[in-house]
């Protein structure tokens, strides 16, 4: 794969039994690029990202992926968190996992950034799902992903959120590649470099 | 092999953390293996003998694991935290260990109150019966992590972890009433270690491919 690459899909396919979730996807990423995927609910999106992040493999195609597993960052429809532990525990726990250095120092400035060091010490179960959305951001983050993949992450976050997000994206285009699925591809316009509208198959 | 260490401990403190907080898996064990030993302390008839009773400890231990196990992976199943422990770039046997550690802890928890009170209503335990104990112990928790995360990949979880656990169970609990009741208790010590040993290196090798499609 070119070296200037950090994603080439091609003919890509998931199944599930008989039923083909994905079909015929190809597309190549550059490493500062942002690919923004598209489609109604039931198109695949969901699908794709987690083939894209490895948590599932392509019944059938090439995937090619130029970052090491601990170089992707993911926010999915879960928030991927532990609901009883606080948001500091969380951070603490997941940083631990993916070796990040002065974790502390960088575990503060997310939640600072994200509104969330006054609700540190609180239980997730205790988040707003707003909240827990930006939490599951910050864990995202934590590691400086060289490749960050979102599902829907505008989803639950109020206009504030959403707007503070939007920064964050451009910002984040700068330093790594982004793969985004959204209902509001508009809220994208300044950062998507390639486009990928999934249909019902 | 620290850092590999350091993942391990920290899945395990959580594991204990959650347990602290939520206290829904040890009360409940507690409260069933103490249970089932005072129903069958009354069940049995007085002529019964020690050997009966050694097997029905067995049977309350293999049942109190049971249901820590169906419990493991919950915390891991609700908000979909089993997929960053999976993303994440360590070592993914570590999770697996992690569990196994937590898992035994709260066994291990059980039995301290199970082991005082089947002396009191049945029989002394000896040094075998006790090595009996942890063996097996090791075994239920080591392979029960793994099947249990094997369930909670499923959608009919709750049948399938018995389905699953209790066939590997039983070479454990007959090696563990052996060790309680045989006259050489060291074979079936050995048996269990041997065990524990070939199920070990199995699940930490296996782990991965139970939590990646």
């Amino acid at each position: 794969m070119d070296d200037a690459l950090v994603l080439r899909a091609s003919g890509l396919e998931r199944r599930y039994g008989s039923r083909a979730v994905l079909r015929g996807i190809s597309f190549d990423l550059p490493r500062l690029g942002a690919l923004v995927v598209t489609g109604p609910n039931g198109s695949g999106k969901t699908t794709l990202l987690r083939l894209l992040v490895g948590l599932a493999a392509p019944t059938r195609g090439t995937l090619e992926i130029a970052v090491d597993r601990g170089r992707v960052g993911y926010v999915g429809h879960e928030p991927i968190l532990y609901r009883e532990l606080t948001a500091l525990e969380n951070l603490d726990l997941f940083g631990r996992l993916y070796r990040v250095p002065e974790r502390r120092e960088r575990i503060g400035m997310l939640l600072e950034r994200y509104g969330l060091w006054d609700a540190r010490a609180e239980r997730v179960s205790a988040f707003s799902r707003g909240m827990t959305q930006r939490l599951a951001l910050c864990r995202a983050l934590l590691h400086e992903p060289a490749l960050l993949v979102l599902d829907e992450p505008h989803s639950a976050l109020d206009e504030d959120g959403a707007v503070l997000l939007d920064g964050e994206l451009v910002s984040l285009a700068e330093t790594c590649a982004l793969v985004v699925a959204t209902h509001t591809p508009e809220r994208l316009d300044g950062v998507a470099t390639t486009r990928l509208a999934l249909g019902r198959s | 092999m620290s850092a590999y260490l350091a993942d391990v401990a920290a899945l395990a403190r959580k594991d204990l953390k959650l347990e602290l907080r939520a206290r829904d898996t040890l009360p409940a064990m507690l409260l069933f293996v103490l249970s089932t030993l005072v129903v069958f302390h009354f069940a049995l008839p007085a002529d019964a003998g020690e050997d009966a009773a050694y097997g029905l400890l067995w049977v309350a231990l293999v049942f109190t694991a049971l249901l820590g196990l169906a419990r493991a992976w919950v915390a891991e199943r609700e908000a979909g935290a089993l997929d960053g422990l999976v993303l994440a770039p360590s070592d993914r046997s570590a999770i697996w260990l992690g569990k196994t550690l937590a898992t035994l802890a709260f066994l291990a928890a059980a039995e301290l109150v199970a082991l005082p009170a089947f002396v009191v209503f049945f029989a002394p335990l000896d040094a075998s019966a006790l090595g009996g104990v942890v063996l097996a112990s090791i075994g239920i928790c080591a392979v029960g992590s793994l099947v249990s995360a094997m369930a909670a990949a499923a959608r009919g979880r709750e049948v399938l972890l018995p389905l699953l656990f209790l066939p590997l169970a039983i070479p454990l609990v007959v090696g563990g009433v052996g060790a309680s009741i045989s006259p050489d208790p060291g074979t079936y010590l050995a048996f269990l270690g041997l065990y524990d040993a070939v199920f070990a290196i199995l699940s930490w090798a296996a782990f991965e491919y139970v939590v990646t499609e």
